[in-house]
């Protein structure tokens, strides 16, 4: 779609008209990427609505936990190969001993990679002030926003009204990081 | 406003975790005013623990100049209170990931209102845990010896020690556990942001990194979540398994043992989880958080300190029994020295406040009774704190040859700061309470009904 965008904020009260607003709004034919949904709490149905996949978050938490594992038994074995020293009697590399080594590693660095992923795929920190956002979102309300061509937003104007917001309000910019 | 739950009658809603939470905006303005204004009880717990920070730093202050010898420790007793505080506060904080992580993954229906608190009690109890090493050190500026890097000949630290394993774990541990606990916290602190005004919601606005409750957010935070859980859940059963280890690795009478990971697991939940209800009983008080931490989630905490603390009493009976049942003559003397040696009074208390006390959890009248839970809990705490004394001074006391068997006498410096760790404890968590919302506000609101609109009709039809 061409031309300038505007955006449209309803705030719901219920989470059934939530779910109504978004799946007649797909139905008309607003593009998956122009809607964006805010709720207080996760919502199955609403990700349904939206129609999620996997969340690329596992590939961080792999990756991560399979480098520590190999920064660990790398870190241990190496040092001890650096300077063979015997000590207890026990073999220069010690693989038992160093498992443990190995798997507090694994669990540190796939943590914080985990973490890495999470703000990676949810563009966070967003420090930019809220421009788009009905305070009520953190509390018991739930929210659509669409951005569409200025041609197309008296449907979805309506489409959202339809379902009885508690509140709407336009975006003269249609900017908001959909 | 919406009502949640309106269809419902009210035996249906007597059903629910929490029948008398009416609507998810209920649940932010109950939590949220907790942040407002500190009452008198607030302020009165918050003065005590402020004295304990200052016994506890004068403490160490005077031990760092002075030296280590004002402690009681000396050969061969060369593990004694510190250690023993140590293991202690380690195990407070298993509980708390147990709680947050494992409970999440089993999907336990109860664990929604208090994890919070009990994740913050993990945080400041790895904080507490991680300066013990440190005071034990004697020498404090030499601590970033501890850190792995190699030293000046190019020599690293020995990774086959079990001392090593636990700079490890517990340095993992309280990465991790702090990662966990503020990333639970990020839509509550957004919820408290878009309530608070002035400076507080300036400060707000960055912890909450401009959460808004996207789609987006809650897709990938739902899942980063499920897996920190899953990375937390291994990490915190090796935790304390290597504590234990820190013990059975060595050939000392009395802690050579197998059973040693499992034991020191079962009881840093059993204390954990007493400690969490010596918290949440006077955090429901002082906040009047009746209708969010019921007697429901109470006696499911308790029912959980019965389990651990069975297993707990396995765990002595097997010790003792193996003791007698191996014929070694020293393993055989240190046990018996532990029942009727010297320290017979801190086996007896470990024995009476783990192993007896806790069976009065079987009856229902006592797991629905907040103030006997209370004392309970303290008993526990009590108990706990003699378990780890006596595995660790008994055992030194009482070696191999009997012409190095000593005593141990605690000082008046170690038993300050002992007592003062409470104080830095407490401190942390007062404050705590009052700038993060100490029940998870958007987690509550999984296990609330959804409003909905349909039910509304269908409950006026």
């Amino acid at each position: 779609m061409s031309g300038p965008k505007q955006g449209i904020l309803a705030s719901f009260d219920y989470l059934d008209s939530t779910v109504e607003a978004i799946e007649a709004l797909r139905k008309a034919g607003f593009k998956r990427r122009s809607i964006q949904a805010y709720a207080p709490v996760p919502e199955h149905d609403l990700e349904h609505a939206l129609g999620y996949g996997q969340s690329s978050v596992r590939v961080f938490a792999l990756v991560g936990a399979l480098t520590g594992t190999a920064t660990g038994f790398a870190l241990s074995i190496f040092t001890a190969m650096d300077w063979p020293m015997v000590v207890g009697g026990k073999p220069i590399i010690s693989i038992p001993a160093f498992v443990v080594i190995a798997f507090e590693l694994t669990i540190l660095f796939g943590a914080l990679s985990t973490v890495i992923g999470l703000f990676i795929n949810t563009r966070l920190p967003h420090l930019k002030p809220l421009v788009v956002y009905d305070p009520e979102f953190s509390s018991g309300r739930f929210g659509v926003y669409v951005s569409a061509s200025s041609e197309r937003v008296g449907e979805a104007r309506k489409i959202l009204a339809d379902r009885e917001p508690a509140e709407l309000r336009e975006d003269p910019e249609g900017v908001a990081n959909v | 406003m919406a009502t949640n739950g309106d269809g419902m009658k009210d035996k249906e809603r007597g059903a629910l975790p929490h029948p008398d939470v009416e609507s998810f905006g209920q649940v932010n303005r109950d939590i949220l005013k907790i942040l407002s204004r500190p009452g008198k009880g607030w302020w009165a717990l918050f003065s005590v623990a402020v004295l304990g920070v200052g016994l506890f730093f004068t403490s160490w202050i005077y031990q760092i100049v002075t030296g280590i010898g004002v402690s009681g420790l000396m050969s061969p007793v060369g593990w004694g209170v510190y250690i023993t505080t140590f293991v202690f506060w380690v195990g407070i904080a298993h509980s708390g990931t147990l709680i947050s992580a494992i409970l999440f993954l089993f999907r336990a229906p109860w664990r929604q209102s208090i994890y919070r608190a009990a994740e913050a009690m993990t945080v400041f109890a790895v904080m507490t845990a991680g300066l013990f090493p440190l005071i034990h050190l004697g020498r404090v500026w030499h601590g970033y010896w501890l850190i792995p890097y190699p030293n000046s000949r190019f020599l690293w630290p020995n990774f086959r020690s079990p001392l090593l394993w636990d700079v490890f774990a517990v340095t993992t541990y309280f990465t991790v556990s702090a990662v966990f606990f503020y990333l639970g916290t990020i839509p509550d602190v957004a919820a408290a942001r878009d309530q608070a005004k002035g400076l507080r919601k300036k400060l707000y606005q960055v912890v909450a990194l401009g959460w808004r409750g996207t789609d987006r957010e809650w897709h990938h935070f739902g899942k980063a979540y499920v897996f920190l859980a899953a990375f937390a859940t291994p990490l915190v059963l090796s935790v304390h398994s290597v504590v234990s280890w820190d013990f059975a690795m060595s050939i000392v009478p009395g802690w050579h043992a197998t059973i040693f990971a499992p034991y020191f697991v079962a009881g840093a939940i059993f204390s954990g989880v007493a400690m969490v209800i010596t918290l949440t009983v006077p955090l429901r008080k002082i906040f009047k958080l009746e209708a969010y931490l019921t007697v429901k989630h109470f006696d499911a905490m308790a029912k959980l300190i019965l389990l651990t603390s069975l297993i707990v009493l396995y765990a002595y009976l097997t010790e003792f029994f193996m003791a007698w049942y191996s014929g070694e003559e020293v393993e055989r003397s240190v046990f018996w020295n532990r029942l009727f040696g010297d320290y017979w009074w801190a086996t007896w208390t470990m024995l009476v406040c783990n192993g007896l006390v806790p069976v009065m959890l079987w009856f229902k009248r006592v797991r629905h009774s907040i103030p006997a839970l209370f004392v309970i809990s303290l008993f526990i705490n009590i108990g706990m704190w003699f378990e780890r004394f006596v595995i660790i001074v008994t055992s030194l006391s009482h070696e191999y040859e009997p012409f190095a068997w000593g005593l141990y006498r605690p000082s008046m410096v170690e038993m300050g700061i002992m007592v003062g760790s409470f104080g830095w404890f407490f401190f942390w968590f007062l404050i705590f309470t009052r700038i993060l919302p100490p029940v998870a506000i958007a987690e509550l609101k999984e296990v609330l009904p959804p409003p909905l609109r349909g039910a509304r009709k269908e409950g006026a039809a």
